[in-house]
């Protein structure tokens, strides 16, 4: 068990440097920073020195060392645009975007579980068929068109809930809440349902049939036989079996609701990293792009180590060197 | 005769299609005392399974009672709604099923699948319900249950497991048990344990057991009586001992002559022409009758007659004696 805890941290270094690489090069096509940083009136000597500063001169596997050098210790450099350290910038910007993936994916799970789990056991039912049917809406609507369609319902025609940005905020050490306030509870709701929707109907969907999978099965109806109740077949012994596929893609799928935040970080103006990242993309900022990248990764490859140690707890048979052994 | 732990009475079960209505079971009745074990034996589709199914309750959809009645302890019980039958099932009636390899949770201890069956029927503190099930688990002859009753059902043998699952099916003594195809999943060997298992329980609770199974040499060591089914009706229902020997019907007749039993010596198998008909398919007049070698017309014209539970022993207009069934054999 440590064993294979130590082996899939060694692997998830390796990945993260490969991220790290692919990323790195891609940048150097994404455009020249210092065209940016200077204004019209520059000088050839004023490109040269910044480029120096930078270390932008040197050649690309000396970078990538020193990024990879700088990384490890939380140094992730200064923004070419802000001018400030990228580690402070991302933590300012951090927990607009952790509290909104936060509710969205509760939202998704709870929700997606639920409404999955109720969809199984009333297989034939009318409000299942309507579930089912309005759920082909979710998987199928591009967010930024949801998010517009929500704006439009709620914020520009009812004028219920704020379009953009986070209402007021609360400051709790380096951390700033919007769970507080009551307009910045109101402002989560449209953002979070936006992020949410995909994931959630898709979680309900794939609930609803490794459920109807697990129904079939030979162990249910013996629990049936037994006279168990209904409530206990169904969740006792039905939805732990269900879990174990469900748990794989939950765990990507909650991933992506903070990688893909971008979409709705911009639909909404949230002022989050995902955000920071489309303003970075165009300002070429490369230190705050890289820095991104990083995260995002370190986050999938942390949640795929989550997943597998989940199998573990979950299903005994994978636990192979157990007291039989 | 004391009062028969379950009285089934002219149950049909049916089907409704696209092409219209089937039987899988029809017109099917018998009794089982307790401490009796009844073999209930057939084809493939001859509706042995969906007689045990309709008995506790749990017919798939959209299959139904249609008519007749199920007594358990002279009490009716197919008429019950889902949550008065849940209450029966376990309690009163055990089921188990044919794969021990696909009967147990595989998330949960074995314990646990216990002691939730002993607490839902015997209302006993968590402590006693724990006792009770290394109890259960050790009548079924599993050893050192105290420091098994932990353990996953992936740590069990085939054979082990369906000890577990006979401990589960009997925790809450009921006074009947449908064992459908208890052994058809197993090694010989085991298959053997299994039987005598059931037996030696069959007898020390003086439990009624219904023994579903296709297997002829199972039923010949085991059960008690035997009712053989065809498409649905009882064929031949009677003493083991007399059925074996000396069959009635003719289908009985074949079914033994195809059976390898050490009694009767070497020689061939006998087959049976044709195959069951499907059950949208089934011929006028006897089901049996294109397979039957003593076919006469009145079979092609009446249906074959009902086998009363207290008189005649086959369901056949011109049932066998015993001369003719050797010569059937041979």
């Amino acid at each position: 068990m440590i064993a294979y805890v130590i082996r899939r941290v060694f692997q998830s270094f390796v990945v993260l440097l490969v991220v790290g690489l692919v990323a790195f090069s891609m940048f150097r096509f994404v455009g020249d920073p210092i065209d940016n940083m200077l204004g019209q009136e520059r000088t050839q000597a004023d490109v040269e020195r910044l480029r120096t500063t930078l270390g932008l001169d040197q050649p690309f596997p000396v970078q990538y060392a020193k990024f990879l050098a700088n990384a490890a210790q939380g140094n992730f450099g200064v923004s070419y645009r802000q001018g400030r350290p990228v580690a402070t910038i991302i933590s300012e910007r951090a927990p607009a975007t952790l509290e909104l993936a936060l509710v969205s994916g509760t939202l998704a799970l709870v929700v997606g579980i639920g409404l999955g789990v109720f969809t199984a056991i009333r297989r034939n039912g009318v409000a299942s068929n309507v579930i089912m049917t309005t759920s082909l809406i979710g998987v199928s609507l591009p967010t930024f068109l949801i998010g517009i369609l929500l704006i439009y319902v709620f914020s520009v025609s009812l004028g219920w809930l704020p379009s953009f940005g986070r209402g007021e905020t609360t400051q709790i050490g380096g951390w700033s809440t919007g769970f507080l306030t009551a307009s910045g509870l109101k402002a989560l709701i449209l953002p979070s349902i936006t992020l949410g929707l995909y994931q959630m109907t898709l979680i309900m969907r794939l609930v609803r049939s490794e459920m109807l999978e697990v129904l079939r099965q030979d162990y249910i109806r013996f629990a049936r036989a037994r006279g168990l109740r209904e409530r206990s077949v169904n969740f006792r012994h039905a939805l732990k079996n269900t879990m174990v596929p469900v748990i794989t893609v939950v765990g990507l799928q909650l991933g992506a609701i903070i990688a893909f935040a971008i979409i709705t970080e911009t639909v909404f103006q949230w002022p989050g990293v995902g955000l920071l990242f489309i303003n970075a993309i165009q300002f070429v900022d490369i230190p705050v792009m890289a820095a991104y990248l990083m995260l995002i990764s370190v986050m999938f490859v942390g949640i795929n180590l989550i997943v597998d140690l989940l199998y573990f707890a979950i299903d005994p048979r994978l636990r192979i060197d157990g007291r039989h052994a | 005769m004391s009062q028969p732990v379950l009285s089934v009475r002219d149950l049909i079960v049916e089907i409704p299609t696209r092409h219209g209505l089937l039987k899988p079971v029809d017109g099917v009745s018998y009794d089982i005392s307790p401490g009796e074990i009844l073999g209930v034996v057939g084809e493939s589709g001859a509706g042995k399974s969906m007689t045990g199914n309709a008995v506790i309750g749990l017919l798939d959809r959209p299959a139904r009672i249609a008519s007749g009645g199920i007594y358990l302890n002279g009490e009716r019980i197919d008429n019950l709604s889902l949550a008065q039958l849940r209450r029966y099932r376990g309690k009163q009636i055990g089921m188990v099923f044919q794969d021990p390899l696909t009967s147990l949770n595989p998330l949960l201890p074995i314990g646990d699948q216990l002691t939730e069956t002993i607490q839902e029927h015997l209302g006993v503190s968590g402590g006693e319900a724990h006792n009770r099930a290394v109890a259960a688990l050790d009548e079924v002859g599993i050893p050192a249950a105290k420091e098994r009753i932990g353990s996953y059902p992936h740590e069990f043998s085939g054979g082990m497991r369906q000890r577990v699952v006979i401990a589960l099916a009997l925790c809450a003594e009921p006074s009947l048990l449908i064992a459908d195809e208890p052994t058809t999943a197993l090694d010989v060997s085991v298959q053997a344990q299994i039987t005598s298992l059931l037996k030696r329980l069959c007898r020390e609770r003086g439990m009624a057991v219904m023994l579903v199974t296709h297997d002829m040499g199972v039923i010949a060591e085991t059960a008690d009586r035997v009712a053989v089914m065809y498409a649905g009706k009882l064929a031949e229902l009677g003493p083991v001992r007399e059925v074996i020997t000396s069959p009635r019907h003719p289908y009985t007749d074949g079914l033994m002559g195809s059976t390898p039993l050490a009694s009767k010596g070497k020689r061939r198998l006998h087959q049976i022409p044709g195959n069951m008909p499907r059950l949208g398919q089934l011929p006028d007049g006897c089901a049996f009758h294109p397979r039957c070698p003593y076919t006469q017309d009145r079979c092609k014209a009446d249906p074959g007659p009902r086998l009363k539970t207290c008189d005649g022993r086959a369901a056949c207009w011109f049932p066998l004696d015993g001369a003719q069934a050797a010569k059937g054999v041979a």
